[in-house]
């Protein structure tokens, strides 16, 4: 007879992750929601509801950042993640050379942001940037500092420049794991390079591409340090994405109460994204 | 469909072979007819995997070269060749349903589209996969998969040849010899060059017309199952076909008759002449066990006294191990034969009698 022992105590053993958790996160987070809903004065605090939800909501300057800022991580996908695939396909699969590449990969990977940053202020510079130099040299109008698009240009190139290894780096692996036995089953199969790509290679690199898509998705749509040391956001407010638009609100204005309303929205934004991402990808050959 | 033709062909994985056990191949000759079926023999890593590769492509070889048709083809790819292989464990591309699975080789080929379904659901048929089509080949078991593996293989007719890679190792026995005739009658049916590797003899009898024996490199016989019974060229064909193995005795020639220890057996003396021609010391005299005869009663000429030392019956046969001047010898007695008890008289037929020097077969009869 199975006599089941009625013993709590083991809830005990739960205290210390149920501490962790609340002060990491549930507690900081309730700050938040707390701010989110009162306007404070000096001392005294007036419960306002929705309001600064409203206000938030309806504020053309967050809107157009953050329309600019669905566009920037939707290039950031678009642009890294194919060649990110492509750089794993294209690299040597074993020798000295392989190890060269894994190293020369990772390196930008490494580098602090505002350092990337710095970096690529320095080298787009007009006047003495190597890249804005040459550019300008060989007749290209190029300046990031003036120009909307060619701040945009300078932006997107950095972040490929910083993460694309990211993604390559994860294919690479995906790819290695691969048995032989399927690339010589193919061959005999009379399987096309793109054969081979489309339906053995790209199928066995869906788990890591999930996780190349959602990490790339969400440090590209918090992305702060780069873009505020290389174009600081300008020209106008061409590169201000959210990150910026919400620190300048919390810290240069101290309108705690909206920017604790918008950074709830944002990080729901974030949630339902990455989720939306995440289904998608891991549904996708189950349809049939 | 092609003719197979290995010329001078030899193959080593190292960058600068030496000596002759540095190849995986050694220099061969060898013809593979079109719509023949054959089997590749041979205890693991004598290199049947290995020539199969080199024959599909997969493998460059370092001397020598393949022809199909006459047609050199050492520099072409597998699909270039037009080759169908079967691998020893399944190859399944789990993304796609079995349909999409058995369609893939014919759909790289640009086939249309009633004719890859007239020709999946064909195969489909022979394979006993029409249930499993809409499956997707992830949640297939293992046998379901190699199935599948086979199909691919089986679904194009204009292949040259298909080879099988030990296609059976981890199929259920009972489904082994099911296959094994499905196989068969696909060969019959289409009438394509099959080349079949197996370490398992009788895998190679059932399915091949022509079994060809590898060992150490070599193809060291090429022949009906029946011929390499009865017939070995080589002391490792006598070896390794037949359950137990052929006796094979090392011997020295005095007259003509071959000595071992204080016995004396007689051979026809065109053998002693042809063996002595090749004036080595290796020199060896076997039998297969099924041909020794063995009686509790002396026979009229020609026999010698040995002891019994074991009998292991084997149901319908006993296997009867034998010590004849300290050599061991076994030989096989029927179910309805007398078993001698402690010593036996036994007499070795001259005409299954085989002699061998530098471990290949003598034959008299050709001088």
């Amino acid at each position: 007879m199975n006599v089941k022992i009625q013993n709590n105590k083991a809830w005990f053993l739960v205290l210390p992750v149920l501490l962790l958790v609340a002060f990491s996160a549930v507690i900081p987070l309730m700050t938040v929601v707390n701010y989110s809903v009162q306007d404070i004065f000096d001392q005294s605090r007036v419960f306002v509801g929705t309001e600064w939800y409203r206000e938030v909501l309806n504020d053309p300057r967050l809107q157009s950042s953050l329309l600019r800022q669905f566009i920037f991580s939707g290039a950031v996908l678009l642009i890294e993640i194919p060649l990110g695939i492509l750089v794993a396909l294209m690299m040597p699969t074993k020798g000295r050379m392989a190890s060269v590449c894994l190293v020369v990969l990772a390196m930008p990977l490494l580098i602090p942001w505002s350092v990337v940053g710095t970096i690529w202020q320095i080298f787009g510079r007009a006047d003495i940037g190597l890249m804005g130099a040459f550019l300008n040299g060989i007749g290209i109008d190029y300046n990031y500092a003036s120009n909307p698009m060619d701040a945009w240009f300078t932006v997107l190139l950095m972040d490929v420049w910083h993460w694309t290894s990211l993604v390559a780096l994860l294919c690479y692996s995906g790819l290695r794991s691969i048995p032989d036995a399927y690339y010589q089953a193919a061959n005999i199969d009379q399987a096309s390079a793109w054969a081979i790509f489309r339906y053995i290679q790209l199928p066995k690199l869906q788990s890591v591409l999930v996780i190349g898509v959602l990490l790339r998705f969400m440090d590209s749509f918090m992305i702060y340090a780069e873009p505020f040391v290389l174009t600081g956001g300008g020209p106008g407010n061409s590169t201000t994405f959210l990150s910026q638009t919400l620190t300048k609100m919390a810290i240069g204005q101290f309108d705690l109460g909206p920017a604790a309303a918008f950074s709830l929205v944002y990080f729901l934004i974030v949630l339902l994204v990455s989720w939306l991402f995440f289904t998608t990808i891991t549904h996708l050959d189950n349809k049939k | 469909m092609a003719e197979i033709h290995l010329q001078a062909l030899a193959h080593s994985y190292l960058d600068a072979p030496k000596s002759p056990s540095d190849y995986a191949i050694r220099e061969m000759n060898h013809v593979w007819n079109q719509g023949g079926a054959y089997a590749l023999l041979g205890p693991s890593g004598c290199g049947k995997s290995t020539l199969l590769n080199i024959i599909s492509g997969l493998l460059q070889p370092s001397h020598g070269s393949v022809k199909f048709d006459g047609k050199e083809v050492n520099q072409l790819s597998p699909s270039a060749r037009n080759i169908a292989q079967v691998f020893q464990f399944p190859v399944v591309y789990d993304s796609m349903s079995v349909f999409d699975n058995l369609a893939f080789p014919l759909r790289n080929l640009g086939y249309t589209k009633e004719r890859v379904t007239q020709k999946v659901n064909e195969i489909a048929n022979v394979l006993e996969l029409g249930d499993l089509l809409r499956r997707r080949a992830n949640n297939l078991t293992a046998d379901e998969k190699q199935k599948v593996s086979m199909g691919r293989g089986l679904v194009r007719d204009d292949v040259s040849a298909i080879l099988f890679d030990e296609p059976l190792t981890v199929i259920d026995p009972h489904l082994k010899w099911k296959l094994r005739r499905k196989l068969k009658q696909i060969h019959e049916k289409f009438n394509i060059t099959m080349v079949y590797v197996t370490h398992d003899q009788l895998e190679a009898s059932t399915f091949a017309d022509k079994i060809a024996l590898m060992y150490e490199g070599k193809i060291v016989q090429f022949g009906t199952p029946q011929a390499l019974f009865e017939e070995p060229e080589h002391t490792f064909v006598g070896y390794f076909i037949g359950s137990p193995g052929m006796n094979i005795i090392e011997v020295t020639i005095k007259g003509t008759a071959a000595v071992f220890n204080d016995t004396h057996v007689p051979l026809k003396p065109a053998l002693v002449e042809t063996a002595k021609a090749i004036a080595s010391s290796n020199i060896k005299i076997g039998i297969r066990p099924e041909f020794v005869r063995v009686s509790d009663t002396p026979f009229d000429e020609g026999s010698y006294v040995a002891t019994v030392l074991d009998v292991e019956n084997l149901g319908t046969y006993k296997i009867l191990t034998l010590s004849l001047s300290g050599q061991r010898i076994k030989a096989r007695l029927e179910e309805d034969q007398r078993v001698p008890e402690h010593t036996a008289h036994v007499q070795f037929p001259e005409q299954y009698l085989k002699v061998y020097v530098d471990e290949y077969l003598v034959k008299g009869d050709e001088l």
